[in-house]
């Protein structure tokens, strides 16, 4: 997500240090498996955004990304829970995968060609299309935000979402009153208090806010999206294998709704004439066989965490998300699994 | 009898206090000044915190409600105090801070300084410690909980204690070196407090966080938690060091001549003669540093650690229970509040009991 503070960016400096220092050293090609299953333990980065990651009343952690976390459990040791989940920054989380601190940030990092090539991280699937949106006060009458003239905005200072809205502005011809916000949580008094018209952040953050307000129904998430942020779960570059394991375990979440298989029914599909899905549930284990899996690994994340509506609709729906981008191709989204076979 | 003595001991308040509100145009002002802002305050507090709040309910119920949620904190007090320790343990971490509360109060009384408090120290931290984490540090009794699990009022006291508990020793032998007359010695002790002391504690934590985990040999991974009180007690140990000093440059050198006519060596005379009396000249300064930097703890929130403020904050994104920011920072604050009013009375005690001496 993009809340990377100035103050961030020479951090990422020091990051970038540490990452090329890093890379210095002997390169550790693959072993990741190997560490993990000789640990017992996943080691999970993640953040702090409701409905994606945070702890419950029990200390647990819960949310969309902490659900891909288990997936990866079953997936590597064929059983719910041997994941370690760490709290990380947004300043710190990439150094700290590059020291070998974690095996994998599922913390919601976006995809950038920056990211991929210069500091040295590989990115599975996007699990989420996220992208910066504006929250506006419904009696401002807009539908969209090129309607907005000489609104007052509460942004994030610092961000890269700071520049996105000049940059919008900018382009629309349209004026704008930008009112800086250190700390997010402010928000929302900001809005109440009629301090601005209107928030903009990634809209992840903002169906959030929404939550949170007094009067939700007063408020309008705008259309546009005015950044891309795919979000992806991202490991240290160089081991192909264990990327593998996290591109098809996200895969088989994602493949398991296109046919309708979900934790409720997958034991029905386990007698299904059909022999993609006798192969993708281990009915037949050939396929399974041929790539080192344990036949039913697809079949016991579906059973555990079920597939990517399910855990969406678990932790995002109630928040007030729609599917919108985050839906299978054949609903007009954009999440498509290659083929299981 | 009763109201005879009723008498005696209100004229004995009263007047004085009288004088003190009202006596004088400027004590005036400042009294009605100040009746005035509890009248605008006060009701509208005793609405959010009494009259409107929900004391028992689900998130709805606080929704609907235009007071405080402490609902939410009936349902998230554990989390805030103790993260994700494992709910079958927690009577550990409730151990821990009963014996680190003790500790430091017998720290406090005068009575009890001696060689036995300070072996006492070590020790206590290093059992609680090992009580905390169980595994091979218990000899396999306890269950072993990961370092990642812990949290909240714990880990502010344990990060507090064992800085304090290494930064203290290591400061006075530091403000020795600054003081000593061995140049070498003293030119590595200036330059390490003034490095210190121009980095600021965010950046010390950084360091910890990025920086220390590539000087460690390859594959081995010390936990962040413990990479920053290493480093933090490094940082709190010249701010300590510089305090010290002061207390050293108040005991003058005839002291040290004295002692050493007597044949005492320079540790004897340290121990014996110097410090005794630079440390009580400096108590009031030390338990002042000591509060600020248990307020400082919660700067481990900026490396993602999660110490007490950082759970409360934390505490807030749960869906369940979303957005009760005020509530969460009112209960830390409270605790903070209890913690560092509790040291600065105690401070302000020990320094009128020390000048009686």
């Amino acid at each position: 997500m993009s809340n990377e503070r100035l103050f961030g960016r020479t951090l990422r400096g020091l990051a970038a240090a540490a990452a090329l220092a890093a890379t210095a050293l002997p390169a550790t090609a693959g072993g990741t498996l190997d560490a993990i299953k000789e640990r017992g333990v996943i080691k999970v980065g993640v953040g702090t955004t409701p409905g994606f990651f945070s702890p419950d009343s029990e200390g647990k952690w819960q949310g969309f990304f902490i659900d891909y976390g288990r997936a990866l459990s079953i997936a590597v040791f064929n059983e719910d829970g041997k994941v370690e989940f760490t709290n990380s920054s947004p300043q710190q989380r990439l150094p700290a995968l590059q020291a070998g601190e974690f095996d994998i940030l599922l913390s919601g990092v976006t995809v950038t060609i920056n990211r991929a090539f210069n500091l040295g991280f590989h990115f599975g699937p996007t699990v989420f299309y996220d992208g910066q949106g504006i929250l506006a006060r419904k009696e401002l009458g807009v539908t969209s935000a090129a309607e907005l003239d000489g609104a007052v905005i509460g942004v994030q200072s610092g961000t890269t979402g700071e520049l996105n809205i000049a940059d919008f502005f900018r382009k629309s011809g349209h004026e704008f009153t930008p009112v800086t916000i250190e700390d997010t949580s402010e928000f929302i008094a900001a809005l109440e208090s009629g301090r601005v018209d209107a928030i903009t952040q990634d809209s992840s953050d903002l169906v959030g806010k929404l939550q949170q307000l007094k009067t939700p129904d007063d408020y309008v998430l705008l259309p546009e999206r005015l950044s891309k942020e795919p979000l992806a779960p991202a490991i240290k570059a160089g081991d192909d294998q264990w990327l593998e394991i996290v591109n098809w375990t996200v895969y088989a979440t994602i493949q398991a709704e296109e046919w309708g298989i979900t934790s409720a029914n997958v034991d029905e599909f386990l007698k299904s004439e059909d022999p993609a899905i006798q192969r993708f549930l281990g009915v037949d284990p050939s396929l399974a066989e041929a790539i080192g899996f344990r036949p039913d690994w697809a079949y016991k994340i579906i059973r555990t965490v079920g597939n990517y509506g399910e855990i969406y609709e678990r932790h995002l729906t109630p928040l007030g998300w729609k599917r919108g981008y985050n839906d299978i191709w054949t609903n007009g989204g954009l999440l498509y699994s290659p083929p299981f076979r | 009898m009763s109201v005879i003595f009723m008498n005696y001991r209100s004229r004995d308040l009263v007047a004085p206090l009288w004088r003190s509100l009202a006596g004088g145009p400027l004590n005036t002002v400042l009294t009605l000044a100040s009746v005035l802002m509890l009248a605008l305050i006060l009701p509208p507090l005793i609405h959010w915190a009494i009259t409107d709040a929900v004391f028992s309910g689900t998130q709805e119920e606080c929704r609907a409600a235009s007071g405080a949620c402490w609902a939410f904190l009936r349902a998230k007090a554990r989390f805030i105090l103790f993260a994700f320790y494992p709910g079958e343990h927690l009577w550990r971490p409730i151990l821990v801070i009963v014996t680190l509360l003790g500790l430091m109060l017998a720290s406090a009384l005068p009575r009890l300084w001696g060689p036995a408090l300070i072996l006492a120290w070590p020790v206590t931290l290093a059992l609680v410690w090992a009580l905390m984490a169980g595994g091979t540090w218990t000899g396999g009794i306890l269950a072993r909980v990961s370092l990642n699990d812990w949290g909240g009022l714990p880990v502010t006291l344990l990060v507090w204690s064992t800085c304090m508990a290494f930064a203290f020793p290591a400061a006075v032998l530091l403000a020795l070196a600054r003081a000593s007359d061995m140049g070498g010695l003293r030119l590595i002790a200036v330059t390490y407090i003034e490095v210190m002391r121009a980095i600021p504690m965010v950046a010390i934590l950084y360091f910890a966080m990025l920086i220390l985990p590539l000087a460690l040999p390859q594959g081995v991974i010390l936990d962040k938690l413990i990479r920053s009180t290493i480093m933090v007690a490094l940082f709190w140990t010249a701010y300590l060091a510089e305090v010290v000093r002061g207390g050293l440059q108040t005991v003058g050198p005839g002291q040290a001549e004295a002692a050493q006519s007597l044949g005492l060596g320079y540790w004897r005379i340290m121990q014996l003669v110097v410090l005794p009396q630079a440390l009580r000249q400096v108590i009031p300064g030390l338990v002042n540093l000591g509060i600020g930097f248990l307020l400082a703890t919660s700067l481990l929130a900026v490396i993602g650690a999660f110490d007490l403020l950082n759970t409360a904050r934390a505490s807030t994104t749960d869906t369940q229970w979303l957005g009760f920011y005020d509530e969460a920072y009112a209960f830390a604050a409270l605790i903070y509040f209890l913690l560092c009013y509790g040291g600065s009375r105690y401070s302000r005690w020990l320094e009128t009991r020390l000048r009686r001496r």
